[in-house]
C-alpha cells in the first residue's frame, strides 16, 4: 500500500504543471486585460510623475507653480516665453511653457505638476484610512458578531451604525464639516477617509461570515491557534480580494470627491494647487482659454478611469470562479 | 484491536452530551424554538478503538464530532478526555487539549486555506505551538508528508493543485502534525472517488496501526463504516438508537430503524434479492420532535406505547457482543 501510494505520487510529481502562487496566477489573468493593464500603466506613471511632480516645484525654481509672470498670461500650449519681458530665473523649462498659462502667467505645467502629488495623496490616504475602518469593524462585526453587548450584539451595533452613516448624503457631509473646519489637505483626507468605509464594511462582515464556517477556519480552531492568527493569516488573506477591488474604485472617488471640494472653494486654498481648483479658476476663461479649464478635466478623466479599469482588471484576477483560464 | 476493553479506562467518554440550536424570529430577535440536534447522546471510546457514528443526513452526526471537539460549545453534558472533563477547560488550557484531539473534514477542498503552501497549512501547529522550527520544522513537515503518502517536495505547492484524495492527505497529514491521540473524521471518504476512498480507509488503518490512534468515524456509509470501525453507533434525530460492536451489529441488527438502513444498503451483487424494509415518509423535523420514541412516526412494529413513553435502554451481551439498544420492542414487559 504504502509502495503504491509513493508511486502514485511520484508519478504525479511530473504531471503537475509548475508551482503558481495565487499572485502569479491573479497576474496572468490580470495581464490579459489590455484595458486594466493600459489602465495600470497609466497610474504607475501618475504615480512616478506625482513623486517627481513634488520634488521639482518644492526645490526647482523653473518649475515653481507660484511664480507670476503677467506679461506672458494666457498663452496657450507649447508658446514661447517672451524672453524680453521675463527675468531669465523666472524662464520655464526650455523656454515653453508646455501646457500655456492661467491668468496670472502661471505655469500650468508645474501646476498639474504639483496638484497630481495632492490628487493621489489625498486619494490613497483618504482610502488608506476608510479602508482601515471598514476591515476592522466589517470583521469585528463578522467574527464576534454574537456577543452580546447588553441588548444588543456586537453586530447588531455595528452593522446599524453603518446604516446611519449610508443615510446622509456624503457629499453634502463633507461639505459641513469641511465649512466648520479649517481648510487643510489633512482634514480633507480624514473627512474622506472618515465617510466613505461603509462598503468596504460591509463586504469584510460579509466574507468573515462565510469564512467562519469554512472547514479550513474550524480546521484551525481545532488546531488551537490563537484568534489573532485565525483572523489574520486565515480570514483577513481570503476576504482581502473585494476589498481591493472596491479600495481601487475608492480611489477614483475619492478624487474626484476632492476635485469637487476645491472646485467649490472648500477643498485645498490657493496658492496651493490641485487639479479641483485650477480647474474652478479656468472656469471662467472657458472661450478665452480653453486649456486652463480642458487640462485639469482631462487629467481628472483620465486618472478616475484608469483606477476604474485596474479595479475591474483586479474583481476579474481575483474572482476564484474565473480560475484556471 | 478489541483485546482488553473491559479492563482499559475509556479515552474519550461523552456523558448526555446535548447541543441545542435556537430558532430566532420576529422584531427583537427572541429565541422562539430549538432544534435538538444532538439530545442526551452517551457513549465512550476506547484507546486504539474505530468508534463509527451512522446516521442520515441531518440526523446530528456532525454536530455530534464538532461538540465532542468544543468546536462548537455544547448546550450540556460532560466529555471527559483521558478521564478530565474538559468541558471545564479555560481557553488557554483549552489550547494545550486541542493537540491531543484533531479532526479530519469531509470535504476537501474547502478544508484547506487556499492562500497558504501546502508546508505552511501542514506545520503552522507546530510553528504556533512552538515545537519545532526552521529546518527542524521543514524535516518534519516532509516526514508528514511522506507518512501520508506524498513526496515532501510538494511543500512548496499550494492547495488547488492538487485532486481531492491528495488534498484529504494533506488534511491527514495537517492533524497528525500534533501527534494527537484521538482523531474526529467526520466523513473523510464520502467526497471521494470509490477506488480512492479505499486508499484513504487504508491510510487511516495503517495510521491507526502504526501510531495508536483512535477514532471517531462519521459517516453515512454502512459499508465503510462495516470496513474501518470496530463499533458502530446508529444515530436517528438527534439521538442513539443502537449501539454494538461491528461484527454483531451487522449479524443481529435489533432496532427497527438499523434494519431499515440494513436493508437500504446496496449490496454489490446482481443476484442477491434482499426483503427491504422501505421506510415511508420523511424525517420529521428536529424543530419538532415526535413524542415518546422519536422514530414512532416511521417505524413499522411501532406500538402505542411509543407514541407516549421514551424508549427504554436494553442492555445484552458481554465485551464483544454487548448491545445496546432503545427500543420498547426489547424492554420489560414486551410483547414481542
Amino acid at each position: 500500500m504504502a509502495e503504491l501510494t509513493q508511486s502514485i505520487a511520484l508519478e504525479g510529481e511530473s504531471a503537475l504543471p509548475k508551482p503558481e502562487t495565487p499572485l502569479q496566477e491573479a497576474w496572468r489573468i490580470f495581464k490579459k486585460d489590455r484595458l486594466a493593464l493600459s489602465g495600470l500603466i497609466v497610474l504607475v506613471l501618475l504615480v512616478m510623475l506625482a513623486a517627481a511632480g513634488k520634488v521639482l516645484t518644492e526645490w526647482v525654481v523653473v518649475f515653481d507653480p507660484a511664480t507670476v509672470r503677467l506679461p506672458d498670461k494666457f498663452l496657450p500650449p507649447f508658446s514661447p516665453v517672451s524672453p524680453a519681458l521675463i527675468p531669465a530665473a523666472h524662464h520655464p523649462l526650455g523656454g515653453v511653457y508646455l501646457l500655456g498659462t492661467d491668468e496670472l502667467g502661471r505655469d500650468v505645467f508645474a501646476r498639474m505638476l504639483q496638484g497630481s502629488f495632492v490628487s493621489l495623496s489625498i486619494g490613497f490616504i483618504a482610502v488608506g484610512i476608510s479602508v482601515t475602518i471598514g476591515i476592522i469593524l466589517g470583521g469585528l462585526s463578522g467574527f464576534y458578531g454574537n456577543v452580546k453587548l447588553g441588548l444588543v450584539s456586537v453586530d447588531t451595533l455595528i452593522m446599524r451604525f453603518t446604516d446611519i452613516m449610508l443615510c446622509f448624503p456624503t457629499f453634502f457631509l463633507i461639505l459641513t464639516v469641511v465649512a466648520l473646519l479649517p481648510p487643510s489637505i489633512y482634514n480633507i483626507m480624514i473627512v474622506i477617509g472618515l465617510t466613505s468605509w461603509m462598503a468596504t464594511a460591509r463586504f469584510v462582515r460579509a466574507e468573515f461570515l462565510a469564512l467562519r464556517e469554512q472547514d479550513f477556519v474550524v480546521a484551525a480552531q481545532a488546531l488551537g491557534l490563537p484568534e489573532s492568527r485565525i483572523i489574520f493569516r486565515h480570514m483577513v488573506p481570503n476576504a482581502i480580494a473585494p476589498v481591493l477591488v472596491s479600495a481601487t474604485i475608492g480611489v477614483a472617488g475619492a478624487i474626484l470627491t476632492e476635485s469637487g471640494l476645491s472646485f467649490l472653494g472648500f477643498g485645498v486654498q490657493p496658492p496651493y494647487a490641485t487639479w479641483g481648483n485650477i480647474l474652478a479658476s479656468g472656469r471662467g476663461f472657458i472661450f478665452d482659454a480653453p486649456w486652463l479649464f480642458f487640462i485639469p478635466g482631462l487629467a481628472i478623466f483620465l486618472v478616475v478611469l484608469a483606477f476604474n479599469l485596474v479595479g475591474e482588471g483586479l474583481r476579474e484576477a481575483l474572482n476564484p470562479r474565473l480560475r484556471n483560464r | 484491536m478489541a483485546t482488553g476493553r473491559t479492563t482499559q479506562p475509556p479515552l474519550v467518554e461523552i456523558r448526555n452530551l446535548k447541543k441545542y440550536f435556537p430558532v430566532r424570529g420576529g422584531v427583537f430577535s427572541r429565541v422562539s424554538a430549538w432544534v435538538k440536534a444532538v439530545d442526551a447522546v452517551s457513549f465512550t471510546i476506547q484507546p486504539r478503538e474505530t468508534f463509527g457514528l451512522v446516521g442520515e443526513s441531518g440526523c446530528g452526526k456532525t454536530t455530534v464530532g464538532r461538540a465532542l471537539l468544543r468546536l462548537i460549545e455544547p448546550t450540556d453534558g460532560e466529555v471527559f478526555f483521558q478521564g478530565r472533563d474538559f468541558c471545564r477547560f479555560s481557553a488557554a488550557q483549552m489550547r494545550q487539549a486541542r493537540q491531543q484531539m484533531q479532526m479530519i473534514f469531509q470535504d476537501p477542498y474547502s478544508s484547506l486555506n487556499p492562500r497558504m503552501t501546502v508546508g505552511a497549512i501542514i506545520g503552522e501547529a507546530l510553528k504556533v505551538h512552538g515545537l519545532a522550527q526552521g529546518a527542524e520544522l521543514d524535516r518534519q513537515v516532509s516526514a508528514l508528508l511522506e507518512r501520508v503518502g506524498l513526496a515532501a517536495t510538494y511543500r512548496s505547492r499550494y492547495p488547488h493543485e492538487f485532486s481531492g484524495g491528495q488534498r484529504q492527505r494533506i488534511g491527514i497529514a495537517r492533524a497528525l502534525a500534533l501527534e494527537p491521540q484521538f482523531i474526529v473524521c467526520d466523513e473523510p471518504v464520502s467526497a471521494l472517488d470509490v477506488s480512492i476512498q479505499a486508499q484513504i480507509l487504508n491510510l487511516l488503518q495503517d495510521l491507526q496501526n502504526d501510531l495508536g490512534l483512535s477514532y471517531l468515524f462519521i459517516s453515512h456509509d454502512l459499508n465503510v463504516v462495516e470496513y474501518i470501525a470496530d463499533r458502530v453507533a446508529v444515530m436517528y434525530l438527534g439521538k442513539l438508537v443502537e449501539v454494538a460492536p461491528v461484527d454483531e451489529l451487522f449479524r443481529n441488527p435489533q432496532h427497527p430503524y438499523t434494519l431499515a438502513l440494513m436493508s437500504a444498503n446496496p449490496v454489490p451483487d446482481p443476484t442477491v434479492r434482499t426483503q427491504r424494509t422501505v421506510l415511508t415518509g420523511d424525517v420529521p423535523s428536529p424543530l419538532n420532535p415526535p413524542s415518546g420514541c422519536a422514530f414512532h412516526t416511521r417505524c413499522p412494529q411501532a406500538m402505542e406505547r411509543c407514541k407516549t413513553t421514551p424508549p427504554p435502554l436494553v442492555r445484552s451481551g458481554q465485551g464483544t457482543t454487548e448491545h445496546n439498544v432503545w427500543c420498547h420492542l426489547y424492554g420489560e414487559g414486551a410483547t414481542g
